[in-house]
């Protein structure tokens, strides 16, 4: 056994930025490299061929380059570098003044940074990251290195600096100076913070109404989800498979669906309310718009997701232990209460805290189903797109909701505490899940039902709606006229032609979907095995960081988006990695919560044991970490993609009409009260969807590790 | 001379403030089992951690087999651990846990299976290859991790604690197997351990660890009969510690003297309680007379503090309230402060 090798990993890393810097296209949309550019006259390119050439000569000639002093210089000047130049000279000449005397060429600016920059960038972050592990980072372990220093590099590009361009934007007046007075004029508007309805006197600011709903849809959704986990984990109810399909439902629907079947049933005209007011002379009245619809369609939209955090928590328990308590004389109740109870609560907590951010983000119920009921995300949304178009108010408002949810988290977190609750070890855990006393299931029940009926009858809509005539005015001559719209082509000779109106976007979701699905997984999982494994110097601010990106509703993505990518040296805007981009950093998190879960009860000597016996930080995720925490990996997968394939709020601003997303389109069509074509294509979204989850199901499976089955024996669950 | 299997020079391992490992300098000879004992706390575990890479050192440097590997993963290592939870993989058979670790190294997978099979079947788990781990008694998995620790044959293989999840009653004997595994095969041997008994028992040395520092090293009978410390003497075996002074080669402490050479001034000597003889007759008193099967034990009042005596069943029983005379031989005393 010889040690790291680290010549062949020098070589590997400035042969990359070898590559960057002499051939490829340096800038965005091609051209030359950056010798030649630099040779051309952009001379403060140069340095970073130079540092390319020094850093493979010295790991040929050092006897470790990583210890070497001017490893470190070079490679820390490389990354400095690449980012100065960057910011200092725009598209339209420096950003700094004076510099065009220096460097006269800057003064006919530079586009942003093309292929050429990034993967000088990636070489150069590589090459930091095995700098530090050679130097003892993450007890030398390479893989856990470049991960993190990767991640890192990832957030402060996606997250942060983002944020910070945000942060400056609300500071910006309506003249464009830059000062306070404008920020806090912003912020301390009455109609953010007034609580008049509270009293009964009146309308709530936007900031209050806003958390009302949070809270209200949060606790909501936490209990159903629990009920629904308990019913489906712990209890031989016969409707089990059932409620699992229709648990998937929701999460595979569109937001503005079920606002609109929602309007369908309950509006003024609704079907309900008509039948109602036929049948017992109710007046009908406009009441689901505001409150009480939102927080409906809001329940029934992340209950599921609230469900399967839940879930996998609670088959993540040690039966042991279930088995322990009970043998020790402990009726059901008090196992359930002193040991289960206990074990649920930090996937609790998770779940509660996701719908609360969820909601405050949610952007498409508010849209369809708030009329009067201002929430955070709806005022953001057309302080950017609205008639009065300002940016620096969406900043400032965007800032608010920013608190919120970091605030929410921080709370959270306090209340989980840190406790241990490894229950899964490399000892054999064989046992038997303990059944839930009667009276938690008949309260389960009790809060399922209702869900369910509800949910048939949103479904009923949904199904029926997009082939029918008109199901808003009960007209049910079926027809396929609306799918026809949407996705209508023509087989000819010359392939297939799309005529549809729905087929760009369409086309467009499932290559994002498809793109940032695993890639959003794979960083959430790994970010959750950092957090839980690895010790490194800086990891609160790393998990500060991670945390950030958790909270970050994705209304404030999309206007921090706006702000940070429409200009060199990263200028994104307009393309199709925005939007997966937008998605990865998004969706991370949930990957990340259900990996933290699941890892936290995993004992860690059993990836030690694998690095002893040979294997680097990647093997070992591969043999051990990921074959141990499926159910993990498939509810972070699932959850990207489906999300990606659903989520409006940070979209809507990215879209373009080159890269238009389905849920975008979905929205202007209902906006024009196109309800059955909006609802058609709904449908057919949510088919694709099933289809793909059942292939992801099929390819990652379900883990069993020799644990005794006796609720499932004899019946196929 | 031996050949050097592992060297500590001047190790250090910090948390943050805190200092787990507070400066180590040990050599281990090749085909030696040498154990970390010491209470809880003191460092064991982490100082097996530094041999494996599963941790770093903050300072000093860590040898295996001659070459520094201070900056190497563990990955990077020849090192097979057992884990105190023996951390098999549950998702794999025995076969393929045990197979692991030479598939990683590059073995083709027939090659590394039938190479599994061979020690498994030598460490007597025959028949059980394709089981999984969940389905073995806690004895049978614990011979899986042994046996998945020295496949590869490293350089060291490293137990931490490793009977601490087996029953009391079968204690002796897996660690007899693990002794005279650890023979058959020549393997150099780390061992960690809160339980003197169990250390003096399998060790060719003893490293006895507190609060971060080596306290002493030695056989176990150097450990047993001539303790270094007041904190030896006490943790190894049962010690009458008894304070007093030495001058002109004599130890006097009240109603005791004894034959001591030494530096001249304070002192404190350590008696075993089974090398104090008890004649009948004497300024002492018997205070509490324990029956313990093989053996009695003795409290016994002196001027010089209470003492613990124990003696064989086979001489004659003294009752509570006797008075006796102590009977001391200076060789046995030895002088810890
Ligand atoms: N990962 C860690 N972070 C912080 N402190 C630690 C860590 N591991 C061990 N320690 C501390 O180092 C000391 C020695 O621990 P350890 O080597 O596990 O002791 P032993 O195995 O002898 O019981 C203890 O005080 C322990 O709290
Ligand atoms: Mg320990």
């Amino acid at each position: 056994m010889s040690g790291v090798d680290a010549r062949r990993i020098g070589l590997v890393w400035s042969g990359l930025l070898l590559l960057a810097v002499l051939l490829l296209p340096w800038f965005k949309g091609g051209g030359g490299s950056a010798l030649t550019q630099a040779l051309e006259g952009r001379v403060w390119l140069m340095p970073l061929v130079a540092i390319g050439g020094g850093l493979a000569l010295l790991s040929a000639m050092a006897r470790d380059w990583r210890i070497h002093p001017a490893g470190a210089v070079l490679v820390g000047a490389g990354l400095v570098w690449l980012i100065l130049q960057g910011f200092a000279i725009g598209l339209r000449g420096p950003a700094i003044a004076g510099l065009e005397t220096l460097l006269p060429a800057s003064a006919a600016g530079q586009p942003g940074f093309g292929w050429g920059a990034w993967i000088a960038g990636i070489a150069l972050i590589g090459a930091l990251a095995d700098l530090l592990a050679g130097r003892g980072f993450c007890r030398g372990e390479r893989f856990a290195a470049l991960s993190i220093i990767g991640i890192v590099a990832a957030l402060s590009l996606f997250v942060f600096f983002p944020i910070l361009r945000l942060v400056a934007t609300a500071f910006v007046a309506a003249d464009g100076t830059v000062s306070l007075a404008p920020f806090a004029a912003r912020l301390t508007a009455p109609e953010l913070w007034a609580t008049r309805c509270l009293t009964g006197a009146g309308r709530c600011g936007v900031v209050i109404n806003s958390v009302i709903l949070g809270v209200l849809s949060a606790t909501l959704a936490t209990a159903l989800g629990l009920a629904l986990a308990l019913l489906v984990a712990r209890t031989d109810f016969r409707l089990k498979r059932l409620l699992r399909a229709l648990s998937i439902l929701p999460i595979i629907t569109p937001p503005f669906v079920v606002g609109v079947a929602i309007i369908v049933l309950f509006g003024r005209t609704g079907i309900v309310t008509v039948e109602l007011a036929e049948l017992m002379g109710i007046r009908p009245t406009r009441w689901i718009y505001g409150l009480p619809g939102i927080l409906m369609a809001q329940v029934l939209a992340f209950a599921p997701v609230t469900f399967l955090v839940i879930l996998s928590a609670l088959e993540a328990i040690n039966p042991t232990l279930e088995e322990a308590s009970t043998t020790l004389g402990a009726r059901p109740v008090t196992t359930f209460r002193r040991v289960t109870w206990p074990l649920l609560r930090p996937a609790l907590a998770a779940a509660f805290l996701l719908a609360f951010i969820e909601s405050l983000s949610d952007f498409g119920n508010p849209i369809v189903l708030g009329g009067s009921y201002d929430v955070l995300s709806t005022r953001i949304f057309f302080a950017v797109v609205g008639a009065q178009y300002d940016l620096g108010h969406a900043a400032t408002l965007s800032l608010i909701l920013l608190a919120l949810t970091v605030g929410a988290f921080w709370v959270q977190q306090r209340w989980v505490g840190r406790a241990s609750y490894v229950t899964v070890t490399g000892k054999s855990d064989a046992g038997l899940t303990a059944a839930v006393p009667p009276l938690v299931k008949w309260a389960a029940i009790a809060a399922v039902v209702p869900f369910v009926v509800f949910t048939t009858g949103i479904y009923a809509i949904v199904l029926v709606g997009g082939f029918v005539g008109d199901i808003a005015r009960m007209d049910l001559t079926p027809t396929i006229a609306h799918v026809w719209t949407a996705f209508s082509f023509e087989i000819t000779d010359r392939g297939v032609q799309l005529f549809g109106s729905a087929w760009n976007s369409m086309i467009t979701t499932l290559w994002v979907s498809a793109l940032s699905a695993p890639l959003t997984m794979g960083i959430g999982i790994l970010t959750a095995w950092l957090i839980t494994r690895q010790d490194f110097t800086g990891k609160r601010l790393f998990e500060f960081g991670t945390l950030l990106s958790f909270a970050v509703p994705g209304t404030v993505v999309g206007v921090s988006y706006i702000a940070a990518f429409n200009v060199p040296p990263i200028d994104i805007t307009g393309t199709l990695w925005i939007l997966v981009i937008c998605f990865v950093f998004r969706n991370m998190a949930v990957g990340m919560r259900a990996g933290v879960a699941a890892l936290a009860q995993i004992d860690r000597s059993m990836e030690e044991a694998s690095q002893t016996m040979g294997a680097g930080g990647g093997r070992v995720m591969v043999d051990v970490v990921l074959p141990l925490i499926k159910p993990a990996i498939f509810t972070a997968l699932v959850y990207a993609f489906v999300t990606a394939m659903t989520a409006v709020s940070a979209v809507i601003f990215l879209v373009s009409a080159r890269h238009n997303m389905a849920t975008a389109y979905i929205m202007g069509r209902v906006e024009n009260g196109e309800f059955a074509l909006a609802i058609a294509y709904s449908t057919v979204l949510m088919l694709v969807m099933m289809a793909c989850i059942a292939l992801m199901n099929l390819g990652i499976g379900r883990r069993k590790l020799g644990r005794r089955s006796a609720l499932s024996k004899g019946k196929a669950t | 001379m031996t050949e050097t299997a592992i060297e500590f020079r001047g190790v250090v391992k910090r948390y943050g403030e805190a200092v787990a490992v507070a400066g180590i300098d040990l050599t281990i000879a090749k085909g030696e089992l040498v154990t970390f004992l010491g209470p809880s706390g003191c460092g064991k575990t982490t100082s097996l951690r530094l041999i494996a890479g599963l941790e770093l050192p903050s300072e000093g440097q860590v040898l295996i087999a001659g070459r520094d590997v201070s900056r190497d993963p563990a990955s990077a290592r020849n090192v097979g651990m057992v884990f105190q939870s023996y951390a098999l993989f549950p998702h794999m058979s025995v076969l393929d846990n045990v197979a692991y670790g030479p598939v990683i190294r590059g073995t083709k997978r027939p090659a590394a299976r039938a190479r599994a099979a061979e020690i498994l079947d030598q460490v007597g788990l025959s028949g059980l290859h394709q089981r999984l781990p969940s389905e073995l008694s806690g004895g049978q998995q614990q011979r899986v991790a042994v046996a998945r620790a020295i496949v590869q044959q490293p350089d060291v293989i490293l137990f931490d604690e490793p009977l601490s999840n087996v029953d009391a009653k079968l204690r002796r004997k897996v660690r007899e197997e693990i002794r005279s595994l650890q023979r058959r095969f020549g393997l150099t041997a780390v061992y960690v351990t809160h339980d003197q008994e169990e250390a003096l028992a399998v060790s060719d040395r003893i490293v006895v660890m507190q609060q971060g520092r080596i306290a002493q090293i030695g056989t176990p009978a150097d450990l047993y009969e001539r303790p270094a410390s007041p904190f030896i003497a006490d943790f190894i075996g049962d010690a009458n510690l008894i304070a007093g002074h030495v001058a002109q080669g004599r130890f006097t402490a009240p109603g005791l003297s004894l034959d001591v050479p030494g530096p001249e001034g304070q002192a404190m000597l350590s008696l075993r309680p089974e090398r104090i003889g008890l004649d009948p007759g004497g300024p002492d008193l018997i205070a509490s007379a324990t029956y313990l099967g093989s053996r009695i034990e003795y409290g016994i009042q002196t001027p010089a503090g209470d003492l613990l005596v124990s003696r064989p069943i086979t001489e004659t029983p003294l009752p509570v309230g006797t008075r006796v005379h102590l009977r001391i031989d200076p060789k046995d005393a030895s002088r810890v402060a």
